[in-house]
This record gives C-alpha cells, sequence and structure tokens, in this order.
C-alpha cells in the first residue's frame, strides 16, 4: 500500500502535468499544422515560439468574460468546468508508469466511459444555454454523435477485456507482456481510435463546431477564458484518448529497458497527440449524415464481427 | 478508404518540404526597380531642387495628401516654400510621379515606413528631399525650358527657338 502523501504527490503531479501538456499543445498544434501547410507557425515568442502559449493566455484572461444577457447564466457558467471536470477525473486511471498511478479501480474502463458521457453534457449545456441558434445546431450534432460513437468505443473496447479479461487499466497493461494488443485487436484498436476522434470533437469529425457551417457551433457565445476552457478541455481529451490508446493496445509504460517506463508512455502518447494534428491537417470534414451513416452501418457492423470473432477465439484457446 | 490513408501520408510528406514563409525581418525578397514606394524630392545634375512647385502632383492626387506653397526666388526660378505628403492617407498610386514636369517627385523601392504616431506619417519637405537624382539621371528641367534673365527672355538667346504657345491650335 502506498502512503498518503505519495499519492497526494502524485495526484499534483498528474494535475500540474496534464494541464502543462494541454497547454503545450496549442503550441504544439500550431507548430505542426504549419509544418505540414510548408509555413512555419509561431516561432518568435522565446525560443522556438514556446512562450506563444503564455501570450495566448494572458490575451484570454485580460479578454472581456461577456456572459450575453439572453443566456442561462449559471448553465453558461457551468459547462465549460465539465468537460475540464470529466476529462481531468478520467486521468486517475492511467497508469503513467508501475508505481506512478492515482488509482488502479478494478472497473477502471466502465469508469472511463462513464466519465467521457459525462463530457457531452458539457457541449449539451453549454449549446442550450447560449440561447443561439447556431449554438442549438452544434449542441444537437454533438450529443447525437458523441452518444452514438460511444457505442462503438464500448465495443471496442471490449475485445480487450476479453483478452485480458479485467476492467483495470492496469492489469490490461501487464497482460500485454507478450504481445501488444493492437496486433490481436487490430480492428479494436482502429475503431476505438476513430470513436475517440468523434468523441474529442475533433477534426474531422468537429461536426458540433463545424466553423464553416455554425459559426463556431457549441461555442459561438462564449468568449475569453471560458472559451479557453473549451480548448483546454478539448486539448486535454486528446491526450486522455492518446494515453488511453496507448493503455489499452500499446502496452502501456511497456518498452526496450533502456528507458525508463514513464518515458516509455509519454513518448508514445506524443506520437498519437501528433497524429491527432496529422489528421487534422489531412482530412476534410464528411456531411453530418455521412458521419452518422458511417458510425452506424460500417463501424458497428465491423466492431461486433471483431467482438464475436474475438470470443470465439478466447474461449477455443481456453 | 486507401485514399484516405494516402491524403494522410501525403500531408505528412509536407514535413520535408521548403516553407513557403520568407520570414521578413530577417530575409526580405527583392523589390522590382519600378516598386511604388516611398516619395522623395530629387535634385538636378547642379544639386539643385527640381520642383518647381506646380502644384500638379497636388492636383493628381486622388487622396489630396499633398500640399504645398509655391515661392519664386530672384533669378524667377520657382521652388516650394513648403512641400508635406501625408503617408498615412498616401496610397502610393503614382500618378503625382506621372504628373510631375520635372523628375523632382518620384516613388522609390522602400515601404518600411511604419510609425507609432500617426503625426509622424506626416512628411516635410526636408524629410523628402534627398541629395541625388533619384531614378531619373541627368536630366535638368531648366536646361531644356530656359530661364528667362534680366534683360532676355525665354528663347532669345543664340540658337534658341521662341517657346512654344501652349494656348495656341496652329501648327
Amino acid at each position: 500500500m502506498r502512503s498518503p502523501l505519495a499519492v497526494i504527490l502524485i495526484i499534483v503531479g498528474v494535475l500540474a502535468v496534464m494541464l502543462s501538456i494541454a497547454a503545450a499543445l496549442v503550441w504544439l498544434e500550431r507548430r505542426l499544422l504549419a509544418f505540414w501547410q510548408e509555413r512555419y507557425g509561431p516561432n518568435r515568442v522565446g525560443p522556438f515560439g514556446l512562450f506563444q502559449v503564455v501570450a495566448d493566455m494572458i490575451k484570454l484572461f485580460f479578454k472581456e468574460d461577456w456572459v450575453p444577457p439572453f443566456a442561462d447564466r449559471m448553465l453558461f457558467i457551468a459547462a465549460p468546468g465539465i468537460i475540464i471536470t470529466a476529462a481531468l477525473m478520467t486521468f486517475v486511471l492511467v497508469p503513467f508508469s508501475p508505481g506512478i498511478f492515482v488509482i488502479d479501480l478494478n472497473i477502471g474502463l466502465l469508469f472511463f466511459l462513464a466519465m467521457s458521457s459525462l463530457g457531452v453534457y458539457s457541449v449539451v449545456l453549454g449549446a442550450w444555454s447560449s440561447n443561439n441558434k447556431y449554438s442549438l445546431l452544434g449542441g444537437l450534432r454533438g450529443a447525437a454523435q458523441m452518444i452514438s460513437y460511444e457505442v462503438f468505443m464500448g465495443l471496442s473496447l471490449m475485445g480487450v477485456v476479453m483478452l485480458a479479461g479485467t476492467f483495470s487499466l492496469r492489469e490490461i497493461v501487464l497482460a500485454q507482456r507478450k504481445v501488444w494488443f493492437v496486433i490481436p485487436q487490430f480492428l479494436g484498436f482502429v475503431v476505438f481510435f476513430i470513436a475517440g476522434i468523434a468523441e474529442t470533437h475533433r477534426l474531422p469529425f468537429d461536426l458540433p463546431e463545424a466553423e464553416n457551417e455554425l459559426v463556431a457551433g457549441y461555442h459561438s457565445e462564449y468568449s475569453g477564458m471560458k472559451f479557453g476552457m473549451f480548448l483546454v478541455g478539448e486539448y486535454l481529451g486528446m491526450t486522455l484518448i492518446s494515453a488511453l490508446t496507448v493503455t489499452l493496445f500499446f502496452g502501456g509504460w511497456l518498452g526496450p529497458g533502456f528507458l525508463p517506463p514513464v518515458v516509455w508512455f509519454f513518448l508514445k502518447v506524443a506520437v498519437f497527440l501528433a497524429f491527432f494534428i496529422l489528421l487534422r491537417g489531412s482530412l476534410p470534414r464528411p456531411r453530418y449524415d455521412q458521419l452518422m451513416g458511417f458510425g452506424w452501418k460500417v463501424l458497428l457492423p465491423l466492431i461486433l464481427l471483431n467482438l464475436m470473432v474475438t470470443a470465439a477465439v478466447v474461449l477455443w484457446t481456453r | 478508404m486507401l485514399s484516405i490513408l494516402r491524403s494522410i501520408w501525403l500531408t505528412f510528406l509536407h514535413l520535408f518540404r521548403r516553407k513557403a514563409t520568407v520570414q521578413y525581418p530577417e530575409d526580405k525578397i527583392g523589390l522590382p526597380a519600378r516598386w511604388r514606394g516611398r516619395i522623395i524630392l530629387s535634385r538636378d545634375p547642379d544639386g539643385r531642387e527640381r520642383c518647381v512647385a506646380c502644384y500638379l502632383c497636388s492636383v493628381a492626387c486622388p487622396v489630396g495628401c499633398i500640399a504645398l506653397q509655391a515661392t519664386e526666388d530672384e533669378h524667377g526660378r520657382r521652388s516650394p516654400l513648403y512641400f508635406r505628403i501625408n503617408f498615412s492617407r498616401c496610397i502610393f498610386c503614382g500618378f503625382c510621379e506621372d504628373a510631375c514636369p520635372t523628375y523632382a517627385l518620384q516613388l522609390v523601392p522602400d515601404f518600411e515606413m511604419a510609425e507609432y504616431g500617426r503625426q509622424n506619417m506626416v512628411y516635410e519637405k526636408e524629410d523628402l528631399l534627398v541629395d541625388g537624382e533619384g531614378k531619373y539621371r541627368g536630366y535638368n528641367f531648366y536646361r531644356v525650358s530656359g530661364l528667362a534673365i534680366k534683360g532676355k527672355d525665354k528663347g532669345e538667346a543664340d540658337g534658341e527657338l521662341p517657346p512654344v504657345d501652349v494656348k495656341d491650335l496652329m501648327p
């Protein structure tokens, strides 16, 4: 058993690291996106433009924090907090290394699914309380998209659970010592990642905000740091999906011994974060009905098939 | 499906391309020689002001940013008393350069004129006047037009033709 002090230290550490990753992602996304568009991106403020984040933050803090008179004031203020809370709550599960994790729940994966469903409330409440037609449209899309992609996300994880025989993320990582789950569960990985993109409503599945159709979708009316919190929430979600992909399919902290386990974990996460940004740089946004059709007509049968085959194999080998 | 993967890969390859950005204050692109930038007042080969304060530039200016006042010295040579260009209004169209009969007013390839105060964008004659001849070398207006001096009007010296009457249509 670990001492309470160690747990508190880990909690503070995880909180600080996650929030600084979310901040650094603002810079990383702009830089990488620029490189893929043959530009330089922000490279003036500080070394490599790293202090651009600080400049952005100062700007956001000093902007007028406006609540529209027609908005539902309480929900309007609460909505941006929900997305950050839901994302940060899920990080308690992530095992960063054999020793560094906040808590090892035996229902870990279920807790993750529950928390990511709570994240939908942020979009829906933010959209509804804005009392704005574009926001509402964005919120409706967000609700439909995130709830339906939740289904495939949950189903895609079941294969991993069957192979590992547990819901605990730590034990799932330990079960991958022989072979990473991405090899037996490749379909599961693909579907989980696609669902993850839809879940964090990143491009190309950013239908809820779709700036060319809906102004800015569910956060049209938000300004200042409340808008910034939606942004931070989005980046936290991105980090979370990357961390979980690594944990569930790419062996978490496992790796050759010349680097410490934490470094392996964060290296793998960084690759997926970069891939998130690459997707944003390369793919156009699908139409809304295409998005839903793709989910229900392609991903659902695919993942059900994957589930049945995995179950059969597990029964066969037992 | 394959086309999606292909476009992701192609986007990734752009990482290794040369950047299209020109990092401006450090790297500059060469401007064409006829670039219309900051306006200067040039001098003739003898080092005297070319401007004869004819007001044609001021009239030609579509935004009315040129203000000047003519004056005349004891030899009948005209020059501007003051010559003021408000560069916060100037649109760098070059009409003034076209209108100038003496090649005095020229637009040069320089556009880095940012100032913190708007008043600082108003350039006086001292700011506009340069020491050289600018783009048009060897032209001296008074050598071409002649100059009336005491006891001799235009076109009366040896080898000179009388000046053309600009108000007459006859050949």
